[in-house]
């Protein structure tokens, strides 16, 4: 198997070429052909990974030279793959979430006039990640960045004859282009520098020529870093992820949230030796990805559009990553990958289902009340969001949060704060993802079912949902010394170079904490969503009395219960108001902050800071556009007298 | 072979000269080929042969072929010959007249004060020798080459191709 | 002899290169522009020639190559650009295609 891994990328790629150069095909064959390479190179890949795990917890990989790229005086970047445990996680993800999506898409898109090219784009795109992920040298690495960049642009503007999403293609393409001009001038620092493009070579010659915190160090990875935060939507390039939701919901799944920008954390764990030698750059990639999991959750507390709700808070999660790849912890930030994977692509392809059935509606507040008639999607959506916010035990997101928080408070970068951040992040995100399912499943029914999703849309959401439970026992472990399984396998591929004891008692003591806090969050959600409505339609509202009434005297239980538990830390509640105005605070207190604060973030305040330098630019640009009188033979006279006078310089001096 | 020197000079610069105040663009194309002949063998005294034989083939021959076709393709009429007379006039010439002097007078000054000397002489330079230096050291210039060529055709496909849809 | 013989080839490609410059400025014919353009380009190359003998190197008949080929591929390029412009503005006058103007 070893020998011939590298027909995994070649297979999809086989596939994009048939489906592009090829005759317009029959739909089924179309889908036989996307689905045939997906599944088969899914197929490989899990031979290779067993082949790979055969060989036991060895720190090896294996490289396979397939022909030298180009051969110029020193420099000879190979087209070579290389493989270990980190790019062997990466594969199985891309292939398997790949697979699955593709099979939910065929009867997604059936009705679509574009049906060809839309699976021709989706197989480029898994052939392009997997060159990205297997690639042995950065040049490699850079081609398929760049491939699913490009993969990324054609499928938001899918539906290109809307002027907007055309827009928000262009602004993901734009704004992605300023982090790969970052790498790629950071790819020349490492050249000129180290004299090697080859990844593996690169780490070993740094860690022989830098000392911590030497100032090249610090600026490639900087460069590095600036490449990573464009990929993977953090602050200051997350603007275009949003937006990016203008693509079909399949493309969502696997492109926007499990895999493409995810290559960011791929980029900063597969080069973390460089990394460890840069404690500045650490400190920036924690601070950017708290900043960032925090404005994302905020934000994605009070958007309506559905799709947007999870770009935002993918973009969170990856925060979560950035957080625990700035404190060293690589490992675990590949495990949340794994794991955000699996109940990330699950919720879009929720979405997508609720888009499908409810005729392309995408506003939460018109939906409501599906459960009944839906009731696979509404578990899928409960298991998505259980996942995502981390409810202890049963879902695998508690597994990979609990440890990065666990990671952020022990790790010598981290503390307390940082401990602190993560937990609120996490009630939050509690807070939001069950605001979705409160809102599109429960209460009133705003629009009706049209159609139910079928077998080809509901087996990947099953399989996803199992997933989501399941994965996370690969990251458990039964004493707290001992790295779990998934950590042990992540340290052949990237060994931890501080490690540090974590006790039983505190690792207890974290699991506690992120469980209450994404208990808590879940409940606040029941009470702001589930309660709130309710009340307020008591006031004025008579017919469907019997369900009004139910609601009510659940919600006053709760507030009961409420009452004591949260009124302590707002004692500010207690003095103000009375037991029967108990809502008035509870309106004032917890809701209005939130609110506010998630209002505030709305519009992204980024958004405007970027809007008043296009106008800027914009001004000096017509200011100059004065001198422009379109005439080529002006244009050439003033060069014509430029250059000779800059010649007569050179001349007379 | 002094003579023959300068006697292509002349007739260069004069074929030129002829070129740059034509009125007539299949005249100045002549006016152009008989300059490029002239240079072409300007080229072989230097002892450049292959570089001689290139000029002739390509631009005497099919950059200029080129101009001829894009002519036909526009009928460019006795109007057209009447506009350029029109427009050649002094306030046209003057400002790329000085700007011309100003060009000449620099490289004259270079070659006067520069010290161009002339202890070694041309030497023929074969095309064998050519293509092994070309193909040694200065292959990624092929290379590059190569690439600004790919561009060029399909520029000019795209380009040069005639919209299906209306004009 | 061989000495002048370089130096009057420096100065011939002085001359053409200016001929070609006033072509360029002042000629209002695109087609003309562009021939003016070869003119130019040409005599760069002879200028290299010249430069290549006096050294007795291929380096500079390998330049005047590049030239050529840099020609070659800009020629059918702009050639392409006028025709498009003609069929669209019925035009070959430069100062008249002013579509670019700030």
């Amino acid at each position: 198997m070893l020998d011939w891994f590298w027909t995994i990328p070649a297979v999809p790629l086989v596939g994009f070429l048939i489906l592009t150069l090829g005759p317009s095909l029959p739909r089924a064959m179309v889908s036989g052909i996307a689905l045939g390479t997906s599944a088969l190179a899914a197929g490989l890949a899990a031979s290779l990974a067993v082949t790979l795990l055969h060989q036991g917890f060895h720190p090896v990989g294996h490289t396979q030279a397939l022909w030298t790229w180009m051969d110029l005086a020193g420099f000879t970047p190979r087209i070579a793959l290389y493989v270990d445990a980190l790019s062997m996680t990466m594969v199985m993800i891309i292939t398997g979430v790949g697979v699955l999506v593709q099979l939910y898409a065929t009867e997604y898109m059936s009705d679509d006039s574009d049906y060809q090219r839309f699976f021709a784009y989706m197989s480029l795109f898994v052939g392009a990640m997997l060159v990205l992920v297997l690639a042995d040298n950065f040049l490699l690495l850079f081609l398929g960045w760049e491939g699913v960049g490009l993969c990324s642009y054609l499928l938001i503007g899918f539906w290109y004859r809307d002027l907007l999403n055309g827009l928000a293609a262009r602004k993901a393409f734009i704004v992605n282009r300023i982090g790969d001009t970052a790498m790629i001038v950071g790819l020349c620092l490492l050249f000129t520098e180290l004299g090697t493009l080859e990844i593996q070579a690169v780490l070993r010659q740094a860690a022989l020529q830098w000392t911590i915190g030497h100032p090249m160090a610090i600026a490639a990875t900087a460069l590095l870093l600036g490449a990573a935060v464009g990929k993977s939507a953090q602050i200051p390039l997350q603007v275009w992820l949003p937006d990016a939701m203008a693509g079909p919901t399949p493309v969502s799944a696997l492109i926007h949230s499990a895999t493409m920008v995810t290559a960011g954390v791929y980029l900063i764990a597969r080069t973390h030796t460089l990394f460890a030698l840069a404690p500045a750059t650490q400190t920036a990639i924690v601070v950017i990805g708290t900043t960032t999991m925090l404005f994302a959750a905020s934000s994605a507390l009070v958007q309506r559009d559905i799709k947007r709700i999870f770009a935002y808070s993918t973009i969170s999660q990856l925060g979560y990553m950035f957080m625990a790849l700035g404190v060293g912890a690589a490992g675990t930030a590949i495990f949340h990958l794994f794991t955000h994977a699996c109940f990330k692509a699950l919720l879009f392809l929720v979405a997508g289902a609720l888009m499908f059935s409810l005729h392309h509606e995408k506003d939460l507040l018109n939906m409501g009340g599906l459960r009944r008639d839906l009731p696979f999607v509404f578990w899928a959506a409960v298991i998505g969001a259980a996942s995502l916010s981390g409810l202890p035990f049963i879902t695998a997101g508690f597994f990979s949060k609990d440890q990065i928080l666990l990671q952020a408070w022990r790790s010598p970068s981290g503390g307390l704060w940082l401990l602190t951040a993560g937990l609120l992040g996490s009630m939050l995100t509690a807070l939001y993802s069950f605001r979705v399912v409160f809102l599109a499943f429960f209460g009133d029914k705003h629009s009706e079912v049209t159609r139910s999703p079928g077998w080809r849309m509901t087996v990947p959401m099953g399989v996803l949902a199992a997933l989501s439970l399941g994965v996370g026992w690969l990251g458990w472990s039964a004493r707290a010394e001992e790295p779990s399984w998934f950590l042990r396998l992540m340290d052949t591929a990237m060994p931890v170079h501080q490690p540090y004891l974590v006790t039983d008692a505190q690792a207890g003591t974290i699991a506690l904490l992120a469980s209450g806090a994404a208990l808590l969050g879940t409940g606040l959600a029941y009470l702001m969503y589930m309660q709130r409505p309710a009340v307020l339609e008591s006031v004025g509202e008579t017919e469907a009395v019997q369900t009004i009434r139910r609601f009510l005297l659940r919600g006053w239980g709760f507030n009961w219960v409420y009452r004591w538990t949260i009124q302590k830390p707002f004692g500010y509640l207690a003095r103000t108001a009375k037991v029967d105005i108990l809502d008035q605070g509870y309106e004032r207190l917890i809701m209005r902050p939130f609110l506010w604060i998630a209002d505030i973030n709305r519009d992204d305040a980024l958004d405007r800071v970027y809007g008043g330098l296009t106008r800027l630019v914009e001004q000096s640009a017509v200011t100059a556009g004065r001198l422009q009188t379109g005439q080529v033979r002006w244009y050439s006279t003033v060069l014509v007298a430029g250059a000779l006078g800059l010649a007569g310089f050179a001349v007379l001096s | 072979m002094t003579v023959l020197f300068y006697l292509s000079a002349s007739v260069a610069v004069l074929a030129t000269l002829l070129f740059v105040v034509a009125s007539n663009t299949v005249h100045a194309l002549l006016n152009l080929i008989v300059s490029f002949v002239a240079i072409a063998l300007i080229l072989l005294l230097l002892g450049a042969p292959f570089a001689a034989a290139l000029e002739i083939i390509i631009y005497a021959g099919a950059i200029m072929v080129l101009f001829v076709f894009v002519i036909m393709m526009l009928h460019m009429g006795p109007t057209s010959v009447d506009q350029e007379r029109r427009r050649l006039g002094f306030r046209i010439w003057w400002g790329p007249a000085v700007l011309a002097l100003i060009l000449v007078a620099e490289v004259g000054f270079l070659i006067v004060t520069g010290g161009v000397t002339a202890e070694s002489g041309p030497r023929p330079v074969g095309p064998k020798e050519v293509g092994l230096v070309l193909l040694g050291p200065y292959v990624l210039g092929v290379e590059l080459a190569s690439i600004l060529l790919l561009p060029g055709i399909l520029g000019a496909y795209y380009l040069g191709r005639r919209r299906r849809e209306g004009p | 002899m061989s000495g002048p013989l370089v130096v009057h080839t420096m100065m011939l490609a002085g001359i053409l290169f200016a001929f070609g410059l006033i072509g360029f400025l002042a000629r209002r014919n695109v087609l003309f522009m562009l021939m003016s353009v070869e003119v130019m380009l040409n005599a760069a190359g002879l200028g290299f020639i010249a430069a290549g003998a006096r050294w007795g190197q291929a380096d500079g008949q390998i330049m005047f190559m590049f030239i050529l080929t840099l020609a070659a591929a800009e020629v059918p390029v702009a050639l392409a650009l006028v025709l498009q412009v003609h069929r669209r503005i019925r035009t070959l006058d430069a100062d008249a295609v002013t579509l670019m103007a700030g």
